[in-house]
């Protein structure tokens, strides 16, 4: 027993004795051996004509054993650990970004083609192989999104204010748990439901923007209900007891105070909820269908979008395919930068709303 | 236009667990009436029921009669929305409005109710209540500024000017100091001595120096043990209670000898 204490005491001081600097490895030295590991990987697989990915593969395996072998051999077991769990971060993300990068890339420089003033004032009215544009269908997915975002933000606003303001037991446990679920449902079952909905009262094989709006926002009205409800909560308890104690009532503290304070969170929320839904293309299959002429009256007729107008591009280009397929990448190419443009408006609307600190 | 509100009986419940029994008192106008206990006794509780703030958490209700003027405020036609006009409040942790400047967060109290008010009537009232809470020297050039910006102790008294802004007739106080330093607690101490010729008003603390500093009346409340209710001991001026109370409690809690 007692000598069982000695030893470990002699751990102890070996451990506070420990000089407090030790060998440590140059700071270019995770390059150098990244640059060494695909070197290798290169030679090795050369030969037997891998392809890139299995370089790829192989290269990151032999990164992270030679950093832990370099590393243990001159700054201990300790930093090596560190280090092998520095790369497998690095690695991780690299690797995540690869996918979001060549998708960025080929819709670029193969929508690139068709990025002409022709595309944005033409619509496919008469139009037959080259030439041609998709105005028709940018303005169905602005009229289409915008009468969904009318349509969801009201209701999902005030369904929010029910769950954090007002509702309490098993109803508001009941309506959380929906709103959960709906925001699971696939898309292609909102789309179902609206067809559903007015295949009854307007007969069968309808096709209207109104539909496609409400296909959306059986989408959307989950997404901003729970995003909002989550703004909701963040403002402190303190703001509306402030509030109630100057006498004021509670849906004027609910709207002045309560939404006032979070609606940087809210705008921002229904902003990437319109961009979530703006791209969406099973829904709006079966309820818009498409034309080829520019449709602005959502109650009559069926509106081309820019999600279904690059799918019937692409799926049926006619003789000869190749510029149909062209239109296709340039409108999956609007689209991204139409989402791009909303995703930058969300942050502005934030950063122009947020309370202000500071002096 | 202070006023005194007379307390009988009253019991305060969070759902089922009784959490003050059978208070009585009576709270003297143009005077600071100051509470005193262990935490956990139920004097915020107690106080958050003189402005039927205390109803603002769920579940939670009140028995017995609150007083002032001759109504009760606990009748079954009075609104609680307009005893909070008439009983201001000011919390334990400063909370200005964050999305408000310094002027818009002493103007909240009217502009929140959708009072119609001129711009030089504004201006003249956020002046006299920003004056009222000794806070207008440092803030009349900024007052654009946001409420946030001020140092803790300026915030809270920035929400003394908000409360005393809507001229209430009493003013309660749940430990206004106890996230400030001595110096700010010195300045709102100041404050509660001037604003006691104006307004009736209660104050909670933990603090028995401020207590005796600052207050006319003196509370003891107390529990007698975990999961009981707490009680008010002794109530009485604050001289007698600080140098001769009536309880063998007030006194061992006064000279520190628990809680």
């Amino acid at each position: 027993m007692s000598t069982d204490v000695t030893s470990r005491k002699d751990e102890l001081d070996e451990a506070i004795n420990q000089p407090l600097s030790a060998q440590r490895l140059p700071r270019w030295t995770p390059w150098a051996v990244l640059a060494v590991s695909v070197v290798l990987a290169l030679a090795v697989t050369w030969p037997a004509g891998a392809p890139l990915g299995g370089v790829a593969v192989v290269a990151i395996v032999l990164n992270l054993v030679l950093t832990a072998v370099v590393s243990t051999a001159r700054e201990g077991s300790r930093k090596a650990k560190d280090r092998v769990a520095t790369t497998l971060v690095t690695t991780a993300f690299a690797v995540a970004l690869v996918p979001l990068v060549s998708v960025v890339w080929t819709v670029v420089t193969q929508g690139a083609t068709r990025f002409d003033a022709q595309f944005f004032t033409w619509s496919m009215r008469g139009v037959v192989g080259e030439g041609g544009g998709a105005l028709h269908a940018i303005w169905g997915t602005v009229i289409v999104t915008l009468l969904a975002t009318l349509i969801s933000v009201p209701i999902g606003l005030l369904a929010a204010v029910y769950l954090v303001e007002y509702g309490r037991g098993r109803l508001k446990r009941w309506i959380t748990f929906l709103v959960d679920v709906m925001t699971g449902i696939p898309s292609i079952v909102a789309g179902l439901f609206a067809v559903a909905v007015f295949v009854l009262f307007a007969g069968p094989g309808v096709r209207l923007g109104i539909m496609g709006a409400i296909a959306l926002s059986v989408l959307m009205i989950p997404v901003v209900v729970r995003s909002t409800e989550e703004m909701l909560k963040l403002v402190p308890h303190e703001l509306r007891e402030a509030s109630y104690a100057l006498g004021v009532p509670k849906w004027r503290t609910i709207v002045k105070v309560v939404l006032r304070t979070s609606v940087s969170g809210i705008a921002t929320a229904i902003t990437l909820a319109v961009a979530r839904v703006a791209g969406e293309t099973a829904p709006l299959l079966i309820t818009l269908g498409l034309t080829t002429g520019t449709n602005f009256n959502p109650f009559e007729g069926r509106m081309a979008t820019l999600p279904v107008f690059t799918y019937y591009q692409y799926t049926q280009p006619g003789v000869p395919p190749e510029f149909a397929i062209d239109r296709a990448w340039t409108a999956a190419l609007v689209l991204i930068i139409l989402v791009m443009a909303l995703n930058l408006v969300a942050r502005l609307i934030s950063r122009f709303f947020s309370p202000k600190g500071g002096r | 236009m202070a006023k005194l509100i007379d307390v009988s009986d009253l019991n305060i419940y969070y759902g089922d667990f009784l959490a003050v029994e059978s208070v009585t008192m009576t709270i003297e106008p143009r005077a600071v009436t100051a509470l005193i206990g262990p935490s956990g006794c139920g004097k915020s509780t107690f106080l958050r029921s003189l402005n039927r703030m205390h109803e603002v958490i769920p579940g939670a209700r009140v028995e017995g009669k609150v007083v002032m003027d001759g109504q009760d405020l606990y009748d079954k036609d009075v609104d609680p929305v307009s005893v909070r006009q008439h009983i201001g409040m000011v919390f334990q942790r400063p909370n200005p409005f964050p999305t408000m400047s310094i002027y818009e967060n002493v103007a909240a109290g009217v502009r929140l109710n959708a009072k119609r008010m001129r711009k030089s009537d504004m201006d003249d009232l956020v002046e006299s209540s920003l004056r009222g809470a000794n806070l207008w020297t440092e803030v009349k050039d900024r007052l654009d500024r946001p409420g946030s910006g001020l140092s803790g102790g300026q915030q809270q008294r920035l929400c003394i000017a908000r409360a005393i802004a809507i001229r209430p007739s009493v003013l309660l106080m749940d430990e206004p100091c106890s996230a400030l330093d001595p110096i700010s607690t010195l300045a709102v101490e100041d404050l509660i001595g001037e604003l006691k010729n104006e307004y009736t008003i209660v104050i909670v603390t933990h603090n028995m120096q401020q207590a005796a500093r600052v207050s006319d009346q003196t509370g003891f409340f107390n529990l007698s043990g975990v999961g009981k209710p707490g009680k008010l001991v002794e109530m009485d001026s604050t001289s007698v209670i600080f140098s001769n109370p009536s309880q063998k409690a007030t006194e061992d809690y006064i000279s520190g000898r628990f809680g």
